[in-house]
C-alpha cells in the first residue's frame, strides 16, 4: 500500500549550518510522529550523514523531508538530491570504509543499517537520489 | 577557559569539557585546538569530555571525539568519553562505529576515577 504523506517540506543544502538544519528538523519532526528515541536518534543520525554527504561530494543540493502515515503506522521518508559527481562505483561505497572525503567513510553504509527503508539512485556526472524511511514502531 | 563556545572546567589535575551544542566543522575545528592549547597551558594529566547532552552522534561527531583523544594521548593526556547516551551507543554500533580505543565511562564521577588524582 502506497503510504499516504501528511507533510512536506524541501530545505536546501548549502552550508554546514543546513546540515544542522535538517537534522533538526528530522528530529523534531521524528518524536511528533510517536517514534521512540533509539528510532529517532537512527533516523536523525541517517539524515546527518545523508545531508553531509550532499555537502561533501556535491556541494549543494535538496533534502525532502516528509510525514507519512499507512494504514497502520507513521514514520518519515527522507530525499536527498544533488546533481554533484554522482558515484561510481555503488556496491564499494555500500560496503562502508572507503570515504573519498574526511569522514569515517560510513555515510551511506551507516545510513542503510539505521532505517527501514533505504534506495539511492546515482548516476555519474548527473547525480544522486537517496531515500530512507523509518517508521514508528507498532 | 573555552574551546569555542564549550567551556573547559578544571577538577584537580583533570580537563572537564562539556559538549552540548551541535559539533559542525568550525565548531569541531576550533574545539580540538583550544582544548590541546588548554592541556600544554594547563599540563592536565587527563581530559574529560562528557557527552550527556548530546541525543545523536553522526560519524562525523564520532570521529572528531575519537581523534581528540588521540591527539591529546599524543601529548601525554588521557582522555575519557563520558556519558554516551544509550541511543547514541545503540545508533554508532548499528552504523559500524565502536569507538574501539577509545575509554569510555558511563559519568563523570566514573570518568574521573580512571584519570590521575593529581
Amino acid at each position: 500500500m502506497a503510504a499516504q504523506v501528511l507533510s512536506r517540506a524541501e530545505l536546501a543544502i548549502v552550508t554546514e549550518d543546513d546540515v544542522v538544519t535538517v537534522r533538526r528538523r528530522v528530529r523534531d519532526l521524528a518524536h511528533q510522529r510517536g517514534l521512540d528515541s533509539f528510532a529517532t536518534a537512527a533516523i536523525t543520525t541517517a539524515a546527518s550523514e545523508l545531508a553531509r554527504n550532499v555537502l561533501m561530494h556535491a556541494r549543494r543540493g535538496t533534502a525532502v523531508v516528509e510525514e507519512i502515515a499507512n494504514d497502520q503506522r507513521k514514520g518519515l521518508r527522507l530525499e536527498f538530491r544533488d546533481q554533484g559527481p554522482g558515484i561510481a562505483n555503488l556496491e564499494r561505497a555500500l560496503a562502508g570504509g572507503n570515504s573519498t572525503v574526511r569522514s569515517l567513510g560510513l555515510g551511506l553504509s551507516g545510513s542503510k543499517r539505521l532505517v527501514d527503508d533505504f534506495h539511492i539512485d546515482s548516476t555519474p556526472g548527473v547525480g544522486t537520489v537517496v531515500t530512507v524511511v523509518k517508521w514508528a514502531r507498532f | 577557559m573555552a574551546a569555542g563556545s564549550i567551556p573547559i572546567l578544571r577538577v584537580g589535575a583533570n580537563l572537564l569539557v562539556t559538549v552540548q551544542t551541535d559539533l559542525h566543522d568550525a565548531v569541531a575545528e576550533v574545539f580540538q585546538q583550544d582544548l590541546l592549547a588548554t592541556i600544554e597551558k594547563t599540563g592536565a594529566a587527563g581530559l574529560l569530555i562528557d557527552v550527556s547532552g548530546l541525543d545523536v552522534v553522526d560519524s562525523y561527531v564520532a570521529r572528531v571525539l575519537a581523534d581528540t583523544g588521540r591527539m591529546a594521548k599524543l601529548m601525554g593526556t588521557e582522555t575519557v568519553i563520558v556519558g554516551i547516551r544509550p541511543e547514541v551507543a545503540a545508533t554508532l554500533v548499528r552504523m559500524g562505529y565502536s569507538m574501539a580505543g577509545v575509554r569510555t565511562a558511563l559519568n563523570v564521577d566514573e570518568g574521573l576515577t580512571m584519570l590521575p588524582r593529581k
